[in-house]
């Protein structure tokens, strides 16, 4: 199959099934990444990092990432327009019946199920990504990675407070970007 | 026509002049939307978010294809979808293609090491929070648990185990509601 047929097929999917916003397409841009090698986990946290800092709906940001990534610019047109094309259809049609789609129960109990496992997918990959972000193949587990594990925490736990919760991502980037030239990590 | 152009133009603004998508989108649609054009009222906003959030996509895309449905129909739902997504577009493929000449050079990759670490601590937040409004009760915290271990240990498809989470959903409903009556 072409590479764009394939594109557009996997992000069809996924944004048929990625429920819950743009951070519930991680688990999917994940498996693409293994399946096909795309694209490393270290390059798919390179593109959730870019995503998240530039304007835009992450999840679209992503998908033009990772198809521009995979096959170039006609690859991030495709990504970008088959994650939207489920959403269109679907939304057109619950438009129509809009109260009732929000008052069924068969929908809300689905919903109430799958709230926490989107939430435990993401955190699998996110798992995923912290170990490929603090591993190094040439050096292994050693006391480079203390830095990195550092700055981790210190921005984890900085985040924890409500105020530096809304501090734009653009900013912890910045600086998360010179620590890492500074400490050479 | 000119609705159409206006539907586009307003949701372009809306995709590049905010980020992170989701919530963060909320007030620069409450301005675009209600107080700029009236074309939707507050209430019909939230009412989008609500199902955007449980309804397949994204959900600034969602709400787009919403409120331009509304206005215009289907064509209407299509052009204010391609309005918010067109700046991501053209912002990450620049992006993407300058950092692609760059990537070779070390002080780039010493900065994306920190960036990336940055970025885990940032998803590990958001996937705490989500987790937390996700779980509601027990019945909810085993399945957020079984996905995890499921996810973590086997190669199991995202799509199998987000349909089969939502049986489990209608199942335990079906349970509660038989009984209430009882």
């Amino acid at each position: 199959m072409s590479i764009y047929l394939l594109l557009a097929w996997e992000f069809f999917k996924t944004g048929l099934f990625a429920i819950g916003g743009g951070a519930a397409t991680i688990p999917f841009l994940s498996e693409m990444g293994g399946k096909y090698g795309w694209f490393s986990q270290e390059e798919l946290t390179n593109m959730i990092a870019i995503s998240e800092a530039t304007p835009g709906p992450m999840g679209i940001n992503m998908a033009t990432y990772v198809g521009y990534t995979t096959a170039g610019f006609a690859g991030g047109l495709i990504a970008t327009l088959a994650l939207i094309f489920p959403s269109i259809v679907i939304i057109c049609l619950v438009a129509k019946f809009l109260t009732q789609f929000r008052d069924n129960k068969i929908v809300n109990d689905a919903f109430y199920g799958i709230r926490p496992a989107v939430a435990a997918l993401i955190a699998t990959v996110v798992i995923g990504l912290i170990q490929d972000a603090f591993y190094k193949p040439d050096t292994g587990l050693t006391a480079a990675l203390i830095p990195p594990a550092i700055l981790f925490l210190v921005i984890f736990v900085m985040l924890q407070f409500k105020k530096l919760k809304k501090i734009h991502p653009v900013f912890w980037f910045a600086g998360a970007a010179v620590a890492g030239i500074v400490l050479k990590m | 026509m000119k609705i159409l152009l206006k539907l586009f133009l307003s949701f372009a603004r809306i995709g590049g002049l905010t980020f992170g998508g989701g919530l963060a989108m909320l007030p620069m649609l409450k301005y675009e939307l209600c107080e700029k054009h009236g074309w939707v009222t507050e209430d019909e906003i939230i009412d989008y978010y609500a199902i955007g959030q449980c309804t397949p996509g994204i959900i600034a895309v969602n709400c787009a294809t919403f409120v331009g449905y509304k206005k215009k129909g289907i064509i209407g739902g299509v052009v204010a979808t391609l309005g918010i997504v067109t700046p991501s577009v053209i912002i990450i493929l620049l992006i993407a293609s300058v950092l692609n000449i760059f990537m070779g050079n070390a002080i780039l990759l010493h900065a994306l090491a920190g960036i990336r670490i940055a970025a885990c601590a940032l998803i590990t937040a958001t996937v705490i929070s989500l987790a937390k409004k996700g779980i509601t009760d027990i019945l909810c915290g085993i399945i957020f648990a079984a996905v995890l271990v499921i996810s973590f240990f086997f190669d199991v498809p995202s799509i199998a185990i987000i349909a089969a989470s939502g049986i489990v959903g209608i199942v335990a409903g079906i349970i509660k509601r038989r009984r209430k009556k009882a």
